[in-house]
């Protein structure tokens, strides 16, 4: 598709861009100047570009709040920006190049799972750190991500958790056609053999499908007491349209989403969502001190209309974290950073967390909240303490089998 | 058994969209052999005239979306004469020439709708009316699948008025089996070519107000359907409407039952090799055109 040009152009461009921003020194400056260089590594183009460039932003944002309180070990921070273009090779590709070209101290970036698992050999093979924002499938722990949004155990289980505790009975399982979904669905698959749960069906559509009168009549037919949505972008809009055409409410059949945020739910219409559930970790309106200044930061950075979510305030968190390692280990050699990782806490907008050494992934809150009709989400249960991360799910006895789960899209 | 049943109307709802998605290219490449890849594009901006309506305009949403429709034919009937005259007019009888152009004007649409309305998707809140559905001897109707399936009869009807009554409908039909021998008639074939194409693009528009019942509007919705909508006229045999229809049909209820059977993404695979085996059989489509040119 042509991305080779425009790509570049564009990100030299954006570079430019925040350079300015940024007010930090000229492009030469390395490690041994009064900058530090960092990488940041999102999809600027392509059809991811629409979720990818609200993490950008939040980088971004905690970079300048940073350097303007003086940076790293009295050094600026300069971030040196790539376009991952939607494309897993691009992705490995533009790692690559910030690793090794542009001898960056650490990269803040990526979305997918996909663009996740085709980074991890070239972090690995040069030893690089990665920042990885978003809530994924769980069973991985590289030395070389720190995972800053939930796994598994902070998410789905407790979503789950929630639902029994709703008095739900029986689940209907709807997904998208990859890794996540596939692997969530085992994950609820087995809980439910444990917790009395009947899986009414298992259905799976191909990414960007948008024809659901079929699943919705299956919905409507067999009436589950719940529906566990694992589907990813456009198609959410096109299910839940249908779904409520077919007039299936909230108050009969509960759908509960894992990939639907603040950022989605213009977008599906909030007649169309309003009411349902979604599980996160963080919403806008979670209300601690340190999201007040979050989301007022945010807004006055990059407008009143734009909201904020979870992956957003995990991509924002992670940016501190780093700097709050490289402060303890006085160094911005990965090494010493990853000796120094674990322990590390923060008041982060979604509330306390503290990054784990072992796994490299953060005990977090977990949070159920329900659409409203602001398009906002309201918090309807939360775990009330930061839930330990666990991303092999060794802690549950139901989880054993989950463990071997082949590795591939 | 009821399961069974339900997947009917499923079928013949998958139908009609299809149906609407391929009635405007019935016009433009089953009439001209025109392939125009921005034919999807044309949706998209009738998809977003539906967005317009309701969020510019403030109107109520329980009738901006019937406004939008006879809003959307003409603006996109408009962007298909203009497209004619402007580009495609100097490109007749080099289809691979015209194919890529008119992606080109695809990409260009799909930016422009990015730069005004920006990437994300908008919200066309769907009539209160057309929430819900009724049953009917245990079967369930949606109300906006049973709108899209009305929109798509009324357009067939007028589309079948026009060309079988209509005295430029006919002209369009004489063009269609022996240009020559109709210019030589006096029938102005010029203007008979830039009709065909208001009406093509203009149904493109009509069918992108529809989508937005069913699905995401945003500035790739026409890359969902414009495939589907190519298989349906190839399917059906070119410049035929019962064919069209006939296709339309056909492969929304294999779509709905295979869908049923197996899932989702089978039951793509199984529409394909369906239609690769039945191309194989029939390559011209279910009907042809029987004229008495030589070639």
């Amino acid at each position: 598709m042509g991305r080779a040009r425009p790509g570049s152009a564009a990100t030299s461009l954006l570079a430019a861009t925040t350079l300015a921003l940024s007010g930090c020194g000229p492009a030469g400056g390395s490690e041994d100047g009064d900058t530090v260089r960092v990488g940041m590594l999102h999809s600027l183009s392509g059809t991811m570009a629409i979720s990818e460039v609200t993490v950008r932003d939040s980088v971004q944002l905690a970079i300048d709040e940073i350097n303007d309180d003086g940076g790293v070990l009295g050094r600026q921070i300069e971030p040196i920006e790539e376009d991952g273009a939607s494309d897993e090779a691009t992705f490995a590709e533009k790692a690559q190049k910030l690793l090794q070209s542009d001898d960056v101290a650490t990269v803040f970036g990526g979305w997918t799972s996909a663009s996740r698992k085709a980074m991890l050999p070239v972090f690995e093979r040069n030893n690089g750190l990665l920042w990885y924002p978003v809530q994924y499938e769980g069973l991985e722990a590289s030395d070389n991500i720190v995972y800053t949004g939930a796994t598994t155990n902070q998410q789905i289980v407790p979503a789950l958790d929630y639902l029994v505790e709703q008095g739900h009975e029986s689940l209907y399982l709807i997904g998208s056609d990859y890794v996540f979904p596939r692997t969530a669905n085992q994950i609820i698959t087995a809980y439910a053999e444990a917790n009395d749960l009947e899986i009414i069906e298992e259905e799976y559509t191909p990414l960007g499908h948008t024809e659901y009168s079929t699943i919705t009549g299956e919905i409507e037919r067999e009436e589950p007491d719940a529906v566990f949505n694992t589907l990813n972008g456009d198609s959410n809009v096109s299910f839940f349209q249908q779904l409520r055409s077919a007039g299936v409410t909230p108050d009969d059949t509960p759908v509960l989403s894992v990939s639907v945020a603040e950022q989605e739910i213009d977008g599906i219409g909030v007649e169309n969502i309003e009411g349902h559930p979604v599980a996160w970790n963080y919403y806008q309106t979670t209300e601690t001190p340190a999201n007040e200044d979050f989301v007022s930061a945010f807004q006055d950075a990059y407008g009143e209309d734009r909201v904020t979510s979870d992956p957003m305030q995990s991509a924002y968190n992670a940016v501190y974290l780093w700097a709050a390692a490289v402060e303890e280990a006085e160094s911005f050699e990965v090494d010493d950073v990853r000796a120094a990782l674990d322990g590390i806490e923060r008041d982060a907008p979604e509330g306390p967390i503290t990054i784990d050494g072992d796994t490299q992934h953060l005990a977090k809150t977990s949070r159920v909240g329900e659409v409203n009709e602001d398009g906002l989400i309201d918090q309807v249960w939360s775990s009330e303490e930061p839930i330990e991360p666990d991303p092999y799910l060794t802690g549950y006895d139901w989880a054993d089998d989950i463990t071997e789960v082949e590795e591939g899209e | 058994m009821d399961a069974i049943l339900n997947q009917v109307p499923i079928g013949i709802a998958i139908g009609a969209v299809l149906l609407l998605a391929a009635l405007g290219l019935n016009f433009t490449f089953g009439q001209m052999g025109v392939i125009n890849m921005a034919h999807g594009e044309f949706m998209m901006v009738g998809a977003y005239t539906a967005f317009v309506t309701h969020a510019w305009f403030d109107l109520n949403p329980d009738y901006a979306l019937l406004l939008a429709v006879p809003a959307a034919f003409a603006l996109t009937g408009l962007l298909g004469l203009a497209l004619e005259a402007g580009v495609i007019r100097h490109f007749y009888g080099r289809p691979l020439d015209t194919l890529l152009l008119t992606f080109g004007v695809g990409l260009v649409l799909q930016q422009i709708a990015r730069d005004v309305f920006g990437a994300p998707n908008v919200d066309v809140p769907a009539p209160a009316w057309l929430a819900g559905g009724v049953d009917v001897l245990g079967i369930r109707l949606h109300h906006a699948r049973l709108f899209i399936l009305a929109l798509a009869v009324l357009c067939v009807v007028a589309i079948a008025y026009y060309l079988n009554r209509s005295r430029p409908g006919r002209q369009m039909r004489a063009v269609l089996h022996n240009r020559d021998l109709a210019a030589i008639t006096g029938i102005p074939t010029r203007r008979v070519d830039a009709t065909t194409f208001f009406l093509g693009s203009g149904l493109a528009g009509i069918a992108g107000v529809a989508l937005t019942l069913i699905g995401p509007t945003g500035p790739t919705l026409g890359h969902n359907y414009i495939v589907d909508a190519f298989l349906v006229v190839v399917v059906g045999g070119l410049g035929q409407l019962r064919g069209t229809i006939l296709a339309a049909l056909a492969l929304g209820l294999l779509n709905a039952f295979s869908e049923f059977w197996t899932d989702a993404s089978l039951a793509k695979v199984i529409v394909f090799v369906a239609i690769i085996g039945f191309l194989q059989a029939r390559p011209q489509g279910m009907f042809t055109v029987r004229s008495r040119a030589l070639t």
